[in-house]
């Protein structure tokens, strides 16, 4: 197999068929039918709408396409649709509790100016998410390696950073309150 | 640059259906576990497999686990994520722990495993130069069959390892660092953290109750068409005290074992210094951690 390309515009003998997948989104279940090559970040943007999912480079570099499957940040542009089947994927759409409230991260985003353009910021979201469920109190440098596979060409991070840390700390104070 | 897909891909859900899976569709097929480096290479046209067997649901191949005799053996399936998170590796591995630590991104290491980094046939695999000085072997299957491999043998050059179609690599198994040992690794690329590495380098240097070098092992990633071994600047430390001005010796050493090229990432004379200089901190921690743990295991 190895080194064999693809001719320009050839096709393949082996037809492949389309295969409906169950998947369960944001807590929702979709039927939905995809060829076995493609990757989450189409179906979510494409068959379901979920478009919070951006895909920059489509190679894994970006963060843009950030989602949780099983609760972990995966790069949805190089995860394949099939695999999800049986998994649970959360999106940005799904990281409030509820479609009218905002999480505790967002909030600080958009207090602290931790975004512009806000084309990274769903990936940015889902990345600190994840970084909060197994670091619930990182210092800085943790914060900053915990976003190293998110690019931001707008805020510089600075402002990215300080509203990790401020999210961090109110679900850490709500956390002692409550607890 | 996007190439035209077609494939199917199979979800078995325990590992002997792979392995039947494997063997039927043999060159037509390939192994995909995290899929981080595979997907870009079909995209690309690199690769034009007709079947992907998935690990995703073998489940028997996800975890680490330390055997009788002190080995820990990481399943093919176990994600880069949980390798570098496991309180085994981080004690015992070090050099394992902290290539885990740092290559990639956060997403692309929950998703990539080791066996895929080594798969994957790149010189410039992080896992590697700390497999190296481990001793790791690959545990390999096929469906009638079972064979081990030393991970010094399984690269064959850029993009080429010892694996023939049928066959999936199932475990890396580590044994045992010997007692009085310490070991480290680090690596350099252009954008930290993130891009592939342009030099790495693990060492693992275990002295004897005098304070000598019983045994020290070098490995280098990224500078040379496989992951490779230095054993001229191995044999410089072997039975000396590991003072500072030895250290930089064998560093020196190990620079010029090194056979880097020019490319995108560095100069290969860039890549020989930070060779040099990655090597002597890589075995002033070994000495550190060698002799922090024999002190503290002296009565």
């Amino acid at each position: 197999m190895r080194g064999k390309a693809s001719e320009p515009g050839g096709q393949k003998t082996l037809p492949v068929a389309k295969r409906v997948l169950e998947l369960t989104v944001n807590g929702d279940r979709y039927e939905v039918a995809v060829e076995p090559w493609t990757s989450l970040a189409q179906v979510l943007r494409d068959e379901l709408r979920l478009t919070g999912t951006k895909v920059g480079c489509n190679e894994g570099d970006c963060g843009a396409c950030t989602v949780l499957v099983d609760g972990r940040s995966v790069s949805s542009c190089l995860y394949l649709a099939v695999e999800a089947e049986g998994r649970d994927v959360t999106t940005i759409e799904g990281l409030a509790e509820t479609p009218d409230t905002l999480h505790p991260l967002q909030e600080a985003f958009i207090e602290h100016g931790g975004l512009q353009c806000g084309f990274c910021t769903g990936g940015m979201l889902m990345s600190s998410a994840f970084l909060l469920s197994h670091t619930p109190e990182p210092d800085e440098g943790e914060i900053r390696r915990g976003l190293s596979g998110n690019l931001c060409r707008c805020t510089g991070y600075n402002k990215i950073v300080e509203s990790v840390d401020a999210a961090a700390k109110r679900l850490a104070a709500d956390e002692g309150g409550t607890a | 640059m996007t190439a035209p897909l077609s494939f199917d891909v199979h979800r078995p859900r325990a590992l002997t259906e792979a392995l039947d899976l494997l063997d039927e569709y043999g060159a037509t097929a390939r192994v995909i576990a995290g899929g981080t480096d595979l997907l870009p290479k079909l995209r690309n046209g690199r690769l034009s497999p007709e079947h992907l067997v998935s690990l995703g649901r073998v489940g028997e191949l996800d975890g680490i686990e330390e055997t009788g005799d002190g080995a820990l053996v990481i399943g093919a399936a176990t994600r880069l994520f949980d390798v570098q998170r496991h309180p085994l590796v981080r004690k015992r591995l070090p050099a394992l722990h902290h290539a885990c630590s740092v290559m990639a991104t956060v997403q692309i290491r929950n998703m990539g495993t080791v066996a895929g980094n080594l798969a994957n046939g790149s010189p410039c695999a992080d896992t590697s130069a700390p497999l190296l000085v481990y001793g790791a072997t690959l545990e390999v299957a096929r469906r009638d069959g079972h064979r081990e491999i030393p991970v010094g043998a399984f690269h064959k050059g850029p993009g080429s390892v010892d694996l023939a179609s049928g066959e999936l690599i199932v475990a890396i198994r580590v044994p045992p660092v010997p007692a009085g040992s310490g070991s480290a690794y680090q690596r350099i690329s252009a954008r930290s953290r993130v891009d592939m590495a342009a030099a790495g380098v693990a060492g693992l240097v275990t002295l004897d109750g005098d304070g000598r070098v019983a045994e020290a092992r070098i490995g280098l990633s990224a500078v040379s068409p496989t992951p490779t071994r230095c054993p001229e600047a191995e044999s410089l430390l072997t039975g000396q005290v590991p003072d500072a001005p030895l250290l930089e010796r064998a560093a020196r050493e190990a620079a010029e074992e090194a056979k880097p090229i020019d490319d995108v990432r560095a100069t290969a004379a860039y890549r020989r210094h930070v060779v040099f200089v990655m090597a002597n901190r890589v075995l002033t921690t070994c000495v550190a951690r060698a002799s922090a743990g024999a002190g503290g295991g002296t009565p």
